[in-house]
Formats: C-alpha cells, sequence, structure tokens
C-alpha cells in the first residue's frame, strides 16, 4: 500500500509536471497535491466568483446585457437625460469600464409630431447626449457610435402621448464584444 | 369689349401675357370652359383629363361635356353661348397617334386657336399623360397668358422610397430602392433626396429618364439631409448633422468640398430653399431656442429671422418653400396646437394663412406660384394635398399608403 501510494504520488507529480510543461516553457514540479490535479488546460472565459454556477453566471450576463440595450427615454423636444437615463447611462457605464472590448451605437429618435426633417437633428441630438454623457465619465468616443432616425422608426404608433412617450428614446445596440461579456464587479 | 387686336383666325402665335385672345380674363374671374366629346379610342380619356386639368388649374368653370350633344359638323355657338360658354376646347384624335387641338372663342363665334400636337406612343403611359397636360397648358396659355401647371409631377415620400405622381394623381411611380426629402433639379429631369441608412446616410440624385443614380455626398456617424439644388442647377445646399449640431453645407453639385454656411453652436438648421435668383436661402433653426425660419444670402451671411411670430402660436415654424416667382415664403406654423400653412410676402412682411383644416407640412409651391402640394393629415395617416392660395380650394393628390415630403416639378416639357 505504501509503495502503491508512492507510486500514485510519483504518477501525479509526473502528470502535474507534464500539464505544467504545456503550459510554461520552465516549469518547475510542484510539490504533489493531495487533492486531484487541476485540469491542465484554462477555460476560454475568465473562471466564476466563487459559488457562482454556470446558470447564476449566465443570468448576470444576460441581465449585463440588458442594462446594455435598455432604451432610455426624453420629454418632448427635449434632448436632456432624464433622472432614470442618467441611471441607466451609469449602469451603462459600469459594464464599459468592466468590458474594454465593448462597443455599442446609440440611436436616437423622436415622435411624430413636430416637422419629420427637423426631427432627424433632435434624434441626433439625443443620440449624442447618451454619448457625451459617457465619454464625458471617461470612455474612449471611439466604442460609442451615434444615429439618427428622427421619427422615421417608431417603437409604438398612434397619436396619442402613450405612443409618443415611448418614441422619444435613444436605443442602444452592442456593436462589439457582446460574446465575451463580462457582469460588472 | 375689348379683345385683343393680335386675336386673329386659326394659328395665330401672338398673344399679350395676362389678356386673352377673345376670352375675356380679369384676375378673379373666371371664363367658362367646355371641352368637345373626343371621338376614337382614346378621346374620353384625353376629353377627361384636359377637363379636369382646367378644374384643377382654378383659373376656368368647366362645363361638363355631358351638358352638351355630340358636335357634328359646326360648333353651334348660339347653344353653347346659353349654357353660359366663353371658350369651346375641340379635340381631333389624329390616326398617326397625335391630336389636333383648336380654341374658339364663343363670344367671337370663332376658331382663335389651333395647334397639332405630336403625342408620344403607347397611348395612355406616363409620357402620353403628360403630354396630353401638355395641351391643356397651352390652352391655358392662350387665354390667361401663363402656361398651365398641369405637365407637372410632384415627387414624395412613401414607406421609405421616393415616388412620383403626375399634377392630377395619376400615375403614381416609385423611383428610388430608399430615400426622403426629394427636391428637383431646374431641369425638372432629376431629383437629388436624402437617405437615411443610420450607417453613411448619402444624399443622392437620379435620373428619372435613365434610373442611374449618383452619391453626392455620405459619410459614417453623421446624417445628410434635405437636399436642395440652386436654380442655375450648379450648387446643391444640404443640412450635415454631426455632434456638434446641425447645419448648412453648400457644394457644388458636380462634386467637390462641402463647406459650412451656417454655425449652430450645437442648435439645428435645416430644409433650405433658394430663392429664384439663386442668391439667398430660407431654412429653418432653433438657435433662438424656438423653432422658426430664416432668411440669409447663400453664402451664410445676412442671416435674420424672417417668422417674426406677430400671429399666434409662437412655438414653432418649419418647412419653408420660396415661391419660384419669389414673392412670397410658405411655411408651417403651429397655431393653436396643429400645424397651418401661412405664407409671407417678402414686399411687405404679411402673413397670410392658407390652411385651416388637419395638420399640414411640408409645403412646396407649384410653379404657378399660386397652389401648393402639402402634407395633411386629419387622424394621423398623411396624405399629399393640392392648396389653391388664392381661393383656398383643396384637393386630395395621394390615397392609400401615407405619402408625406413633397416637392412640385418645375414644367415638364414634353420629351
Amino acid at each position: 500500500m505504501h509503495r502503491v501510494s508512492r507510486l500514485m504520488v510519483a504518477t501525479a507529480a509526473a502528470s502535474l509536471a507534464l500539464g505544467a510543461c504545456k503550459k510554461k516553457p520552465t516549469p518547475a514540479p510542484a510539490p504533489a497535491p493531495a487533492a486531484p490535479a487541476p485540469k491542465p488546460e484554462p477555460r476560454p472565459t475568465p473562471p466564476p466568483a466563487p459559488r457562482d454556477t454556470m446558470e447564476e453566471y449566465r443570468t448576470k450576463v444576460a441581465a449585463a446585457r440588458a442594462v446594455l440595450l435598455e432604451t432610455i427615454y426624453f420629454d418632448y423636444d427635449a434632448d436632456e437625460l432624464r433622472e432614470e437615463a442618467r441611471a441607466s447611462l451609469d449602469a451603462k457605464l459600469r459594464l464599459l469600464n468592466a468590458n474594454p472590448g465593448l462597443s455599442i451605437r446609440v440611436a436616437g429618435h423622436c415622435d411624430e409630431r413636430g416637422s419629420d426633417e427637423y426631427n432627424i437633428a433632435l434624434g441626433r441630438r439625443r443620440a449624442e447626449a447618451a454619448k457625451r454623457y459617457l465619454t464625458d465619465r471617461g470612455i474612449d468616443g471611439s466604442r460609442i457610435a451615434t444615429a439618427s432616425f428622427g421619427r422615421e422608426q417608431p417603437a409604438s404608433t398612434g397619436a396619442s402621448e402613450e405612443a409618443w412617450s415611448k418614441n422619444r428614446r435613444d436605443e442602444f445596440e452592442i456593436t462589439a464584444g457582446g460574446d465575451a461579456l463580462r457582469p460588472a464587479p | 369689349m375689348a379683345l385683343l387686336s393680335a386675336a386673329t383666325a386659326a394659328g395665330a402665335q401672338e398673344r399679350q401675357p395676362g389678356v386673352s385672345i377673345g376670352l375675356q380674363y380679369r384676375v378673379g374671374q373666371k371664363s367658362t370652359l367646355l371641352v368637345l366629346p373626343i371621338a376614337g379610342p382614346a378621346g374620353d380619356s384625353v376629353a377627361a383629363m384636359l377637363t379636369r386639368d382646367f378644374d384643377y388649374s382654378d383659373r376656368f368653370t368647366v362645363v361638363a361635356p355631358s351638358a352638351v350633344p355630340p358636335v357634328t359638323g359646326a360648333l353651334n355657338y348660339g347653344l353653347v353661348s346659353r349654357l353660359g360658354v366663353d371658350g369651346v376646347v375641340q379635340v381631333v384624335l389624329r390616326p398617326t397617334g397625335g391630336l389636333r387641338v383648336q380654341l374658339h372663342d364663343v363670344g367671337k363665334k370663332a376658331v382663335v386657336q389651333e395647334r397639332e400636337v405630336p403625342l408620344p406612343t403607347p397611348v395612355l403611359s406616363g409620357a402620353w399623360r403628360m403630354a396630353v397636360h401638355g395641351v391643356a397648358d397651352l390652352v391655358e396659355e392662350w387665354i390667361v397668358g401663363q402656361r398651365g401647371i398641369a405637365q407637372t409631377r410632384i415627387a414624395f415620400t412613401r414607406g421609405g422610397r421616393v415616388w412620383l405622381v403626375d399634377s392630377d394623381g395619376a400615375n403614381v411611380t416609385p423611383v428610388t430602392a430608399s430615400g426622403m426629402s426629394p427636391q428637383w433639379l431646374p431641369s425638372g429631369r432629376g431629383l437629388v433626396y436624402s437617405v437615411l441608412d443610420g450607417t453613411r446616410n448619402p444624399i443622392m440624385t437620379t435620373d428619372l429618364a435613365t434610373g442611374t443614380q449618383r452619391i453626392l455626398i455620405a459619410g459614417s456617424g453623421v446624417e445628410h439631409t434635405t437636399p436642395a439644388v440652386s436654380p442655375d442647377g450648379r450648387l446643391l445646399v444640404f443640412a450635415r448633422g454631426t455632434d456638434v449640431g446641425t447645419d448648412l453645407y453648400a457644394q457644388l453639385l458636380e462634386g467637390g468640398t462641402p463647406r459650412r454656411i451656417t454655425v449652430g453652436r450645437g442648435r439645428a438648421s435645416v430644409q433650405p430653399s433658394f430663392s429664384p435668383d439663386g442668391q439667398r436661402l430660407v431654412f429653418m433653426s432653433d438657435r433662438s431656442g424656438r423653432q422658426e425660419v430664416y432668411i440669409g444670402d447663400v453664402d451664410g451671411t445676412n442671416v435674420e429671422l424672417l417668422t417674426t411670430g406677430v400671429f399666434g402660436d409662437r412655438d414653432y415654424r418649419a418647412g419653408p418653400d420660396w415661391s419660384p416667382d419669389g414673392r412670397l415664403v410658405a411655411f408651417q406654423s403651429r397655431n393653436g396646437g396643429t400645424f397651418q400653412i401661412m405664407t409671407i410676402n417678402l414686399r411687405d412682411q404679411s402673413v397670410r394663412q392658407v390652411t385651416n383644416e388637419g395638420r399640414n407640412d411640408d409645403p412646396s409651391w407649384a410653379p404657378d406660384s399660386r397652389h401648393l402640394v402639402v402634407t395633411r393629415s386629419f387622424d394621423g395617416v398623411r396624405h399629399l394635398w393640392v392648396v389653391d392660395t388664392e381661393t383656398g380650394r383643396t384637393r386630395q393628390l395621394t390615397r392609400g399608403a401615407e405619402s408625406r415630403l413633397a416637392a412640385w416639378s418645375p414644367r415638364l416639357s414634353t420629351p
């Protein structure tokens, strides 16, 4: 038994050394652990925090994506950011900081009450307002593309304040780095 | 009864502007016209089109052809005179495909104008219809001294594409795969328009005869909107939306570097419209904090507020269009909660309201500087309507799918 355990230890040490060789050019033989050896190759994504199951992690990533894609809304004929818009942008800011490879696009939209052609300019102001909020807080401008669709792509049809309020908005989409999204710490 | 000395038998070409040959024409009064029934397979179509064109000109009272028995032989002037008719339009369709049009002066009991007009084939095609409209315009010129506007088309936006419709509402045709805010090249042979695709947002031009399209300007992350071409066809002015606001830029239509002509400092200047001499622009801007119409030189200097708001609601004015005769600027103004079309006289600054129902946007002048096409909606669905600024008469031009952002062509010559 004693001999067998030494053999096991030797084998474990050898495989550990071999595993270590695949990873590093000059490996130092690691001491034989009592527990089973860790896998030789790392996962493509960083390991989850302790105690997160994969399902919990996926939920967090989905929530992060939802935060990034969350629409923000505006008052009539205005491009000022409301409280809720700032909160949403703050959450997007944390994710942009946690994901250096992440790029997004902001598209500004309007309701149909003003001049159709002027609304394209207003939509641009709305997109720029969101972008400026983020760049003022350190995000590089090259990571935030902007566009305006004026009133040409309403979220809601109809001539009521309920419909109009849903159309005065900035919409967000992820243009790069969405596959490897990490939740903010 | 003052008759023009130049009025003679059929074939007379001379006329004095504003005074009819034979038929009395006074501003504000309408001559009564009758279009005789026309023999031949396309006769009904021609007669109906001419009758409508005279009616739509708002310069004539038109007697329905059915009020008169068919004419065989000489025209019974006494009979038509008792119907109150001043002028009779008689058309004969030629086997070769053209037609002869004669204008009878009922008071003189004689034909006072006559012309052979060739017509393109096939019959009832768009080109054929435009040529028939040209006949109506010719008759109108004989009577009132100014060519009519029947031989025109209106470009507009529907379903994210640019379309055309004839002045009488017929021949609705898409002309681009995508686009909005069309304006005409002064030759009438093409359009400029913008494409809002969220990527490079180009301004394009299209040739209506060949269908070829060309990008005039494009760029990532900016919008290019509301293009307009100078009356001499050389200059393109458009609005460019960037992170520092939306400003008007000018460049040569054939290509070149755009030059900024407004400095909005974060605000928006859009919707340029040229004066007929090409020296000045009107446009819409919110630089004062409110949406208003401004006027200035084409290089961006000497800009002044045009809509000084002496009327009603003061909170929103847009969509200016300079009349071809240079006298008036039409625009939309929010009065009492909804947009109506107003005109301002550039000489004395007097303002008139020319619509009073529904919501009305984006007026565009017809070549007669009297009719406008506007976008009107009553319950949200927008359609093009023609408005006669002299009488207030309105006529719905498009039906079915939503239509908006229209531009009236110059007079189109027969191809």
